[in-house]
């Protein structure tokens, strides 16, 4: 039985495998051609925090390969309530499901469900802690996109100190032999243990706090919200944010190839303007979820072996 | 009679600790779970003869299996653990640190799942890339101040 908890969990060998399936999978995911390859199979999906694109994608993934989803989002209407564990939840979900999708403000809570669960469970995001199938879906936008996974240029901005897509993303693009900038606010830096696993690696590449300083080299600039809450004066909000918005004239100063993600919701910190520009590719990364999910949900359920 | 004197008795019976790091007797009674109102005798700061100060633990009728003397290797790596019968020491080893720790110490990391009010044992695993961090196998991060996180 397979869990998807980190990505660290993964080899090299076995992302470029999901990230294959996942290609096959594209047709299906946009409903041009029909799968059914997890017909009869049940999906939980379970979201104690609130969640957009990864709870309706996951369940699009596991209706366009024919299974169905139960579960729910918020814990207003269960037992959670009540008091009932996360232990006894995952016991009696996974009893009535082939995979269980979970979502928790805790970080470890997916490590401890898998020691409750008779059935897969993938994380869909622990507090602070890992999102592994966003860091995939990310890494399978920048191979479409760009054409390969190593050798690349890339630029992480925002805030590196909370925003959990970018460790995970950081070390698994170190892991393919890529250079990782880190552009953040003071106070908003990406975290020592990651620091130290990129420097280890020989993948760190530059530390600033301004894109300006790196967009003519960057081959993926990779965009995070900076929330509001993390500044207790609205005005230095202002004026951070500001700083690190991505607009047409800053996008203008790097190369032409260069995309831009962002893992999503944007608030401010890439204008409007940007979207119509090619190098925009959020909104089709996060098409890119629905075909992601599907190689992993496929990969971890089983089930039928023609797709 | 030699201008030398014990500071404290010798023990006929029971276990003594050398060696502790300084200031951490408290902790290491702690992590052995041993109450101190049994009889024992507590050097804090004591004179090394290989230079510096250390902790000493002389404990009555206590004997220390393998499994407490690799707890006390949480708080204290290098302590050396005698084991006395009859007055005379009839074991000795050091405290080796655990590879892994289980329900011993609470996470540092107050949102951390094994904090809450679930059916599991917290657990940490000793880090390959250093000497003496432990990190949670739950939340991943390392514990901070160790001595403060042992559950009494």
């Amino acid at each position: 039985m397979r869990h998807v908890i980190s990505v660290q969990d993964f080899s090299a060998e076995e992302i470029i495998d999901i990230l294959d399936r996942a290609e096959t999978m594209v047709e299906i995911a946009k409903g041009n051609d029909v799968s059914e390859i997890l017909k009869g199979k049940v999906l939980a999906a379970i979201f104690f925090e609130p969640s957009t694109r990864t709870r309706l994608s996951f369940e699009t993934a596991m209706n366009r390969l024919g299974g169905g989803v139960i579960g729910f989002a918020g814990t207003e209407a269960t037992s959670v309530v009540k008091g009932e564990t996360l232990a006894d939840t995952i016991r009696m979900v996974s009893g009535y499901a082939d995979a269980v999708v979970l979502r928790h403000p805790r970080e470890g809570a997916a490590k401890l469900a898998t020691q409750f669960s008779d059935v897969p469970i993938l994380n869909a995001g622990d507090g602070a802690g890992q999102h592994p199938t966003q860091t995939m879906l990310d890494l399978f936008t920048i191979r479409t996109e760009l054409g390969r996974l190593e050798g690349l240029n890339i630029s992480l901005v925002g805030d590196l100190r909370y925003g959990r897509t970018v460790h995970s993303l950081a070390i698994a693009l170190a892991k393919f032999g890529n250079t990782i900038n880190l552009v953040s606010p003071e106070g908003l830096e990406m975290p020592g243990e990651v620091i130290s696993h990129l420097e280890d690696t020989g993948r760190f590449g530059k530390a600033c706090h301004s894109p300006e300083e790196i967009i003519a080299d960057t081959d993926m600039l990779y965009v995070t919200r900076i929330q509001k809450e993390r500044f207790p004066d609205p005005v230095e909000y202002e004026k951070v944010a500001g700083m690190y918005r991505v607009d047409p004239e800053l996008v203008s100063r790097g190369p032409e190839h260069m995309i831009i993600l962002h893992p999503l919701p944007r608030v401010n910190e890439i204008t409007p303007e940007v979207d119509a520009l090619p190098q925009a590719k959020y909104f089709q990364q996060a098409f890119n979820a629905v075909p992601v999910r599907m190689a992993l949900l496929s990969m971890v359920i089983g089930g039928q072996s023609n797709v | 009679m030699s201008k030398k004197f014990m500071k404290v008795q010798r023990i006929e019976h029971g276990t003594v600790i050398d060696h502790i790091l300084p200031g951490r007797a408290f902790d290491v009674l702690r992590v052995l779970g041993i109450s101190t109102d049994r009889s024992m005798s507590i050097l804090i700061n004591s004179h090394s003869a290989k230079g510096g100060t250390k902790d000493i633990l002389k404990i009555e009728d206590v004997e220390l299996s393998d499994e407490e003397a690799s707890r006390l290797a949480l708080v204290s790596p290098h302590a050396t653990v005698n084991i006395i019968v009859e007055g005379k020491v009839v074991k000795k080893f050091n405290a080796e640190a655990p590879v892994m720790v289980r329900g011993v110490l609470s996470c540092s990391n107050p949102n951390c799942i094994s904090n809450q009010n679930e059916p599991i044992q917290s657990e940490f695993r000793l880090s390959l890339d250093s000497e003496h961090r432990y990190v949670c196998t739950y939340c991943q991060r390392d514990i901070v101040d160790l001595a403060r996180r042992i559950r009494s």
